[in-house]
């Protein structure tokens, strides 16, 4: 651990960092053993399932960061929020 | 028969994903734990959670003033030099020879700030605008109008807003000079015969064949200016007072001037994302207009 000190890794982002490599991986899997066809959604272009974690995870970080300059504290309904976002990305875009 | 599958290939991208890794996610990844940190010096970090994030975002703190202040300032930027580079940008590219040994000729005059690092940019433009040695300011003080862009907001604005639109205009121009070269003869010559006036032929001709090259330069240049950091530092300073101060600019005071790493990286992953997003967008709009087209 002396080794990467300097990055100041703390558990709380090592579990988003983790997280996010996991969804990659699962991804990667999925693209693996069970190839898709890109589709055209709400947005009017098309997207594979990596464009659509993109864009949750882009809005979920906005969600984010809107709530705490908007509302403050309770972060929590923020990342329920950015769930009901990614499931409608996922379904609709 | 069937083809045999060999995924062996992937192996050639390890060097660019390790290059990657090293320049890119490695330092990302960092600039996100320093952000819900405090630092004293010596690697020593005590958790601060939302905290710098809390604070970035609230336009009454300290902080949140000076990033919705600086985001305000950068916007503003963006704003005013893609509403002269663009227009003036088309401007140029229509007025430049199509044949001839003056396609060469302009081609070059017209490369040559975009050849010029932008720091010595910045110097060029620090003594050319100066008012008591600099051609530029001497001469516009002889006019009778004051400016002097050390001591006024206004001419501090105006110099770095001119010094933009002389370093990268340019650009614009030789994009749309590109857009315009690839409409065929044919075109224009239909025009004539339909009778069509300058203004139509620029209309419904040459604006559309120029639509995706503008939208490019609509993004490189929104891009770059959203990120502008060393000609303002170099002219300006960020000054007078914070008049001239940009995001970019605060980031490196907050980061090396004052040593407050968690604030600085909480003010660098917003500022990314912010960026992140308006890429996307552009992207997204970019990708629509093929699709539409196709």
């Amino acid at each position: 651990m002396e080794h990467v000190a300097w990055m100041a890794w703390t558990w709380q982002t090592g579990v988003f960092f983790v997280v996010i490599a996991a969804l990659l991986a699962l991804l990667t899997t999925l693209a693996v053993n069970r190839p898709e066809i890109a589709r055209e959604g709400v947005l009017g272009i098309t997207t594979t399932r990596g464009d659509r974690l993109f864009i949750t995870l882009l809005g979920s970080a906005f969600i984010h960061l809107a709530w705490l300059g908007l509302v403050g504290q309770d972060l929590q309904y923020a990342t329920v929020l950015a769930l009901l976002y990614a499931a409608a990305v996922f379904r609709w875009v | 028969m069937d083809k045999p599958i060999n995924q062996g290939a992937w192996l050639l991208v390890l060097p660019v994903l390790l290059i990657v890794a090293f320049s890119a996610i490695v330092p990302l990844m960092t600039v996100v734990n320093y952000s819900v940190q405090d630092t004293f010096g010596n690697n020593q970090f005590f958790w601060n959670g939302i905290g710098w994030y809390q604070e970035l975002l609230d336009p009454t703190t300290d902080l949140g003033g000076r990033f919705f202040d600086a985001l305000w300032r950068n916007l503003l930027f963006s704003f005013l030099i893609l509403a002269i580079e663009v227009p003036l940008g088309i401007a140029v590219a229509l007025s430049m020879p199509r044949d001839g040994w003056r396609v060469a000729a302009t081609l070059v005059v017209m490369a040559l700030p975009l050849l010029i690092p932008w720091n010595v940019v910045g110097t060029i433009w620090q003594i050319f605008a100066r008012e008591d040695i600099g051609l530029l300011g001497w001469v516009v003080n002889r006019l009778g109008i004051p400016y002097n862009y050390t001591a006024d907001p206004l001419s501090a604005w105006v110099t770095i807003v001119v010094m933009d639109v002389w370093h990268w205009t340019s650009l614009v121009a030789l994009l749309c000079y590109a857009g315009l070269r690839s409409i065929p003869d044919a075109f224009y010559q239909a025009a004539r015969i339909d009778g069509a006036s300058q203004w139509a032929i620029f209309r419904n001709i040459q604006l559309p064949k120029m639509h995706r090259v503008l939208l490019i330069a609509v993004l490189l240049r929104f891009m770059d200016s959203f990120m502008i950091y060393t000609e303002p530092f170099v002219v300006t300073g960020g000054g007078p007072g914070n008049s001239t101060t940009f995001v970019s600019i605060d980031l490196v005071k907050l980061a090396l001037g004052q040593f407050d790493l968690g604030k600085a990286a909480a003010l660098s992953i917003v500022y990314n994302l912010i960026i992140l997003a308006v890429c996307w967008v552009f992207y997204t709009v970019m990708t629509r207009m093929d699709a539409q087209r196709n």
